[in-house]
Order: structure tokens, then sequence, then C-alpha cells
């Protein structure tokens, strides 16, 4: 069965609320209906047929084409199926995703996959700030699963990060890992100020020596056993992580931050 | 039934339910997975003593462990899943945990979850860290030689445990040459272990004793040196030894396969090496729900 397929005809002024449009949610309703789901676009309500042209029938595989900055929620509290998005997106791409996969050819604006719990995020281009983070006023961020970014990710990745793993094959911004409670980020790249600012638990995994805080302290360099268990469970990505010359059990290791209850760690390759 | 001069009895093993598991024991070589592994299935020959019943399924390679390094995987037994969890736990913090460059993960992903690491997190004091990877929940404990990495839970299944045969020989030699070369191929079967000493137990016993306090003693009936003594021997007058092999398993199947090859390797000896029969320990069929009849297990 070919793919439900959503392709924008022409791009609002205003941002478009997405939510709606997710794999469990249409998989009951009959083509007419679907058309005549109306959807949040500045601040007035659209049906869907009114800014895309609807093909395919598979709801659980859904294909979103055109896509741009301002298709906001795509795949938001997913819970199951494929969504696959040619172009950019908006703010909040798998926000609360329980599972499923969403795959991302494009760029990703602020607060992608926070707060998800279960499933893959796979952003081809770049991503905004707060990928996987808590929504403002929240306590946690993602509490599960795995989000792959291949180009670069902007600051504050992994705020209140909870549980799961991120992977930014590029570099990322200031304040990395900030207020982490637990879980894994692993950068390819570089990274920016303030790395694992008030972070409590966790991992930051990176290839290149940041510039640290005073609130991280040297404990020296180590072969740490669970980290090939780690590489290994990347081996099925479509990425560099799952290279076998990319991966390590070598580190320095940094435990903090001291200033918080110092139970994270910063795990540079060496 | 003769099997290469070798009389197969009409009688049948009698085994029980017990509660099964198994982990995996990695290090930095085998010989140190080796030595884990031995250190936790020790003193842990007979529930009737020991709490339970474990022994060393077999070797593993770098690429069949959690953590691409040489392993040992391990199996207790034990009558019910509290205990099997105690001794799980109190071994795990023994024998694996202590030993250098170890590591310890689950060996049986189903059945009901059991704390492998989950509790000996707590020597960490706090500065112990959990990641969980594809799914599974791992433990970094912060330890003099570095870490050890413990999987939290492994799985707790139904087994079988008490699965044995006989090996009845014109002398004592001959039955343990017969019962090595048993053990030898018995090992290469899965989901088994022989927890007796070397897979091989020479005090077979019987429900009950004279003496009131003890639950088992001496199986007379195959002591050779008591043939004019007991009342009820067992033993015709060229038996001078007798040895026997007890199985535990995850299944029924499991040890019916493994009896197989055993008494087969100890046919294959035959007459002409001092072996005469082979035989089986039961209770009248009272006890256990699982009989094992050796004439069925060769047909």
């Amino acid at each position: 069965m070919s793919a439900l397929t959503f392709t924008l005809k022409t791009r609002p002024d205003q941002r478009v609320d997405m939510s709606p449009l997710v794999c469990h949610a249409l998989e009951k309703l009959e083509p007419a209906e679907i058309s005549a789901i109306k959807l949040h676009c500045g601040k007035r309500k659209v049906r869907v047929d009114e800014i895309f042209t609807i093909s395919g029938f598979d709801p659980k595989h859904i294909l979103i084409k055109n896509s741009f900055s301002k298709l906001d929620c795509i795949g938001k509290d997913l819970d199951g199926g494929i969504i696959h998005v040619e172009g950019d997106v908006g703010a909040y791409c798998g926000m609360g995703m329980k599972k499923g996969i969403i795959n991302v050819l494009g760029d990703a604006g602020l607060y992608a996959g926070c707060e998800m719990k279960k499933g893959l995020l796979e952003i081809s281009g770049n991503a905004g700030d707060f990928l996987g983070g808590a929504l403002a006023g929240n306590k946690m961020g993602m509490k599960g699963g795995l989000i792959l970014v291949k180009g670069n990710a902007g600051d504050r990745v992994g705020d209140h990060l909870r549980r799961g793993t991120i992977l930014i094959e590029g570099n990322a911004g200031d304040y990395c890992g900030s207020r982490m409670i637990a879980g894994t980020i692993a950068v390819m790249g570089n990274t920016g100020k303030f790395l694992g600012h008030s972070m409590r638990r966790g991992t930051l995994l990176l290839w290149n020596m940041p510039k640290l805080s005073a609130s991280f302290n040297d404990c020296g360099s180590h072969t740490l056993a669970f980290l090939p268990m780690l590489f290994d469970s990347f081996k099925e990505l479509n990425s560099p992580f799952a290279q076998s010359e990319n991966a390590f059990n070598r580190v320095q290791r940094f435990a903090g931050d001291m200033a918080e209850i110092g139970r994270g760690e910063v795990l540079v390759k060496i | 039934m003769i099997i290469n001069g070798v009389t197969i009895d009409a009688t049948f093993a009698e085994a029980f339910p017990m509660k099964g598991t198994r982990a995996i024991i990695t290090a930095q070589n085998e010989k140190w997975a080796m030595i884990a592994a031995q250190a936790m299935t020790g003193f842990a020959t007979s529930v009737i003593a020991c709490g339970c019943e474990a022994g060393i399924e077999r070797v593993l390679t770098p690429d069949e462990t959690p953590d691409g390094r040489p392993g040992v995987a391990i199996m207790i037994f034990a009558m019910g899943g509290k205990g099997l969890a105690k001794q799980l736990e109190t071994r795990a913090g023994q024998c694996v945990l202590t030993s250098p460059t170890s590591a310890l993960f689950a060996g049986i992903d189903g059945g009901i979850r059991i704390p492998l690491g989950k509790n000996l997190r707590y020597f960490g004091d706090g500065f112990q860290t959990a990641k969980v990877i594809s799914g599974k929940r791992y433990w970094r404990i912060p330890v003099m030689d570095g870490e050890f990495l413990a999987e939290a839970t492994t799985g707790q299944v139904d087994a079988v445990g008490g699965g044995n045969f006989l090996v009845l020989a014109q002398s004592q030699p001959q039955a343990l040459a017969a019962c090595e070369a048993a053990i030898e191929e018995m090992r290469k079967i899965p989901n088994v272990i022989m927890p007796f000493p070397g897979g091989v137990v020479r005090s077979g016993s019987k429900v009950g004793s004279k003496y009131k306090t003890l639950g088992a003693s001496t199986n007379d009936a195959f002591c050779p040196t008591l043939k004019g003594a007991t009342k009820k021997t067992d033993l015709s007058p060229d038996i001078e030894s007798v040895m026997e092999i007890v199985i535990d398993g995850l299944s029924k199947e499991d040890i019916a396969k493994a009896m197989r090859v055993g008494i087969q390797a100890v046919c294959n000896l035959g007459a002409e090496n001092g072996i005469m029969r082979i035989s089986a320990g039961n209770y009248g069929g009272k006890l256990g729900p699982f009989h094992f009849h050796l004439q069925e297990i060769m047909a």
C-alpha cells in the first residue's frame, strides 16, 4: 500500500500545527475525513485539503512533501508508524513521541524530540535549540528513544534529559546537556560553552576535547566496558555512529557538574 | 536392552521441577572468566545442603558475549524462585563482583526477571550509574580495577532437576573413565549442567536415614561394599564400583538429550572396558513428575 502523502500546495504565511496528522490518529479515518481535519494556522483553522494535496492510503506510513520550517508539531505524540518528511520542519517535531519513526530530510526547528518517550527521530539536516529537551517550565526532557542528527544542533541539547540517547554527527551549541538528569548525548563534532551545565547524572560522549567549566573534575583515562556495547547498539543506524572505526572504549573521564550532585560524566575519546 | 554388552536397566530416573537461570560472565580473558565462573558455581552440588545446584554450561567465544570479551555461561537451579534469586545475588556479589576484570550479563532474556546487578549496585555507594542500552539496563559500579558492569536482571524459568543415570562397572577406574567419557559428550549439549564435582557423584543418596535428623543417606542398594550386608542390594557380584551423573536442565527434552549422549558414550566403552550396567535413581515415581525411562531414551 502506498504511503499516505501530504504534498504542501503553497506555503502559508502563518505557522501550521501539524499534530493531528499522526499515524495512529488517521488509522480509522476515511480519506474524506482526513481531508476535513482542521489544522491551526495562525489564528484560524484550515482544512487539510486546503493546504495539502492528499494521495496514497497507508496511514501507518505518512509522507509529507514540500515541507518547510513553519510546519510545527509534526509527529507530536506519535504512537507507532513512520513519518517521512521531505524538506524542513518547524518546532516541536516528534514532541512526546511514544513509538515509531520520524525521518526528516531537512532541518528541524526548536524543541525537536522534546519530551519524547520512545522511538527514533532522525534529522538529516541541522536541529534547533532544546533538541530532546523539556518544554519551558517542565522538569523532564526526553525520557527514552533515540535522536540522530546528521548535521549540527543548537543550544541546550538534551536540557533536562531524563533517559534515552541523542547522537549528533556535527557540532552542538552552548549548554549541551544542561541540567541532564540521566541518559546519553554523543557529539562527534565540537561542543560550545557551558557543556553539561548543572547536569546531575548521565553521559556526554565526545570525540573532541571540550572547554569544560571549573566544576568538572578530571578522573583520568580509562577503558570502559560499556562503551563497545553502546556503540554496538548503534550498528543499525545509517550514520557514522554505526561504523566500527568510529567506536572506542578508551576515554578521558570528567565528573560533574560538581555544582550539582556531580554524578554525571563527560567522556572524551583519547 | 543391551548395548555393546552393557545392560540398560528397565528403570527410570525421577526428576523434579526446579527454577533455573543462566548468567554470562566475561573477563579480560578466558582464564579470568573461568575463575569467576568456577567461584560462582562452587559449593553448589546439591540443593540438599548448598541451597542451589550450579555449574558451568560452556565457554563462550567473544562474538557470543554482550561485551565482545571471552566468557563463560553458568546455570543455577533451585527448588523455588525466591531461593534462586537469593543464591544468584549472593554468589554474583561475592564471586563475580570481586573477580578482576569481570562483567556479568543475563543469559536468559525471557521468563520472570530476577535481580542480577540490580541490588549489587549499592556496592557503588552512590557512585554507581545505570545505562540503558538496546532496552536493557546495565549498572556500572566503580571498583578498584575500573568498573564492574552488570546487567540489572536475568530471566528465571521453569526447569527440571535431578535427571540421572548410574554407571555400574567392574572396577572403580573403569567406572570413572566411563563417566569422564560421558561428561565430555554431555557438556556439548546446551541448557544442561552436571552440578557435581567434575560432573560425577560417587555418593548417590536415598531418601531418609536411620538417623532422624538426616533427610538423605547413602544409597546402600548401590554400595558395592554392602553387597552382603544390606538386604536390598541391587548389585551383582561382578560389580565393584558405581558412579552417578546428575543432570539439571531447562527442559525435560534437554535432560533426555544429555542422558542419551552420556549413556551412549558409556556404552561405547562397552563390556570390554568393564562397564556392566546402566541404571538410574528413582523414588518409585512418587516424588518427581518427570520420569526418564532409560530404555525409551536409548531406543
